[in-house]
């Protein structure tokens, strides 16, 4: 599919904005119908977002992980499946702009992404590893100039819309689980059988099915690097950051909701402070304490980004679990508390207050990448991690 | 030191293979160690050589392969002795 060429002097925001409207136009209707956000990444690919990451001499916008989370929250506060959709695209992205730059195919692969405007999916879990992507039971096999590789992925977010997929497996047939190479299958080049449907409380626009992959395609398309130093460099800083975007951009929209009712509140009956208000006060501080948290995740990120000894450091990936936990947890709380101003035409759906939508979609945050599974990482490495006590270090 | 760290490695690593199969080179991590076994293996290590890593020494590269640790575990004893 050819998209006209915009001029891309326009910032990043104003772009986004007018992708949020569209999102945010049919947000409910995404999540009623579980169906795939196809005018929001449209729109997406009209306005030329899915190629920013990509360095500029290959055809990109250079936008940095900081830029993107931004991007991120905005549509996020417009329709959370859409923005996590731009979130996942971006998170793969980042793992070739991060590590595919000196591989030949690769490069031309970006290439063709800014060009093209391709969607990006990936399929790292796998039915029998219990949710731990760094863990593979299919194996990629070589054979001369080419390899083959089946995988029963019990998730593929958007698969089926996807125009390639970068996925996880043992790097040969005699490799332990950990030993995992990434490789990226081209729309040609793989089929899709879905095996599960999603069906879900919330993020049901993302349509993460299950399917059973199979794919062959030339063996330059292995990233050169271990999966186990991609994971470690850029995907689990991107992930927890991006996602976080996301999710911040819910409890604003959510927040927004909160501040929009009481002001109605208060112009009905001036003099009286509107029940609500208060809570709004409250609401507004774990606001504030999300966003916090979530930059300062960012300037440690972008901060390390040129020293991969630091990025695959225990302090480093301490701190991004520790990003990713809070944010999780209190935008639930936010929601709650959004929930609890608007009262009743809040619970409602279909008012401007309707915050179901906002309520189920946040729940995923606590899923994605289970808290107790890195809650138990972190504590794992607190047994020998000392904890940065400085303020501003 | 070798030795420590090979029966250090036997004892907590739980590698797929037999310890005496891996090469003092060897990519730990593609053997099969895993993050929590590879923290184990740093707890033992502190004990055994009375030491503690300081935190920018805590990343996968220093604990990548038997020569690795092996450097890792002189460093901080050499940076004790300037102290």
């Amino acid at each position: 599919m050819n998209f006209p060429v915009k001029i891309t002097e326009q910032s990043l925001i104003v772009r986004t904005a007018r992708v949020g409207e569209i999102a945010a136009k049919y947000a409910d209707a995404v999540d009623a119908e579980g169906r795939f956000p196809s005018e929001a990444v449209d729109a997406m690919k009209a306005e030329r977002l899915l190629g920013i990451q990509v360095p500029r001499h290959l055809g990109g916008e250079g936008a940095s992980t900081t830029e993107v989370a931004e991007l991120c929250s905005l549509l996020g506060q417009a329709c959370a499946a859409s923005a996590m959709i731009f979130a996942m695209h971006h998170i793969k992205l980042s793992s070739l702009v991060e590590h595919g730059t000196e591989s030949e195919w690769h490069a031309g692969f970006m290439r063709r992404v800014a060009a093209e405007q391709l969607l990006i999916a990936s399929a790292t879990t796998e039915g029998g590893i219990g949710g731990n992507l760094r863990n593979s039971i299919c194996a990629i096999e070589v054979s001369g100039d080419s390899c083959r590789l089946e995988k029963d992925a019990t998730v593929i977010s958007y698969g089926s819309h996807a125009d390639a997929i970068l996925v996880t497996s043992r790097s040969h047939p005699d490799a332990t689980p950990s030993d995992q190479v990434l490789t990226a299958f081209l729309k040609d080049q793989y089929t899709l059988e879905r095996t599960h449907i999603w069906n879900t409380l919330g993020m049901r626009g993302t349509c993460s099915d299950g399917f059973l992959f199979k794919g062959q395609a030339p063996a330059v398309q292995i990233l050169p690097k271990p999966f186990a130093e991609i994971a470690a460099q850029s995907m689990l800083a991107s992930s927890h950051l991006l996602w976080s975007g996301v999710w911040y951009g819910i409890a604003v929209d959510a927040v927004s909701r909160a501040q929009a009712f009481v002001r109605a509140a208060a112009r009905k009956s001036p003099g009286v402070a509107p029940p609500g208000a208060l809570r709004l006060a409250e609401v507004s501080n774990l606001l504030q304490m999300v966003k916090s948290n979530v930059v300062a995740g960012l300037k440690a990120y972008e901060g390390a980004k040129a020293d991969p000894d630091r990025l695959s450091s225990m302090g480093f990936a301490v701190a991004m679990n520790n990003v990713k936990i809070a944010s999780s947890e209190t935008i639930l709380e936010i929601v709650n508390h959004a929930m609890l101003i608007c009262g009743i035409v809040g619970y409602k759906n279909g008012t401007p207050f309707s915050l179901g939508r906002h309520l189920r979609d946040a729940h995923s945050a606590q899923l994605m990448i289970s808290n107790d599974r890195i809650l138990g990482n972190t504590s794992s490495m607190l047994l020998v991690h000392k904890q940065d006590t400085s303020l501003l270090g | 030191m070798n030795k420590t760290i090979r029966e250090l490695l036997a004892k907590f690593g739980k590698l797929p293979v037999s310890i005496d199969q891996v090469a003092d080179d060897a990519d730990l991590y593609a053997a099969g160690l895993t993050s929590f076994a590879s923290v184990q293996l740093m707890l033992g290590i502190e004990e055994a050589f009375d030491i503690e890593f300081p935190d920018n020494l805590l990343n996968r590269k220093s604990f990548a392969s038997i020569s690795a640790i092996e450097k890792t575990v002189d460093i901080i004893k050499d940076n004790r002795k300037v102290a």
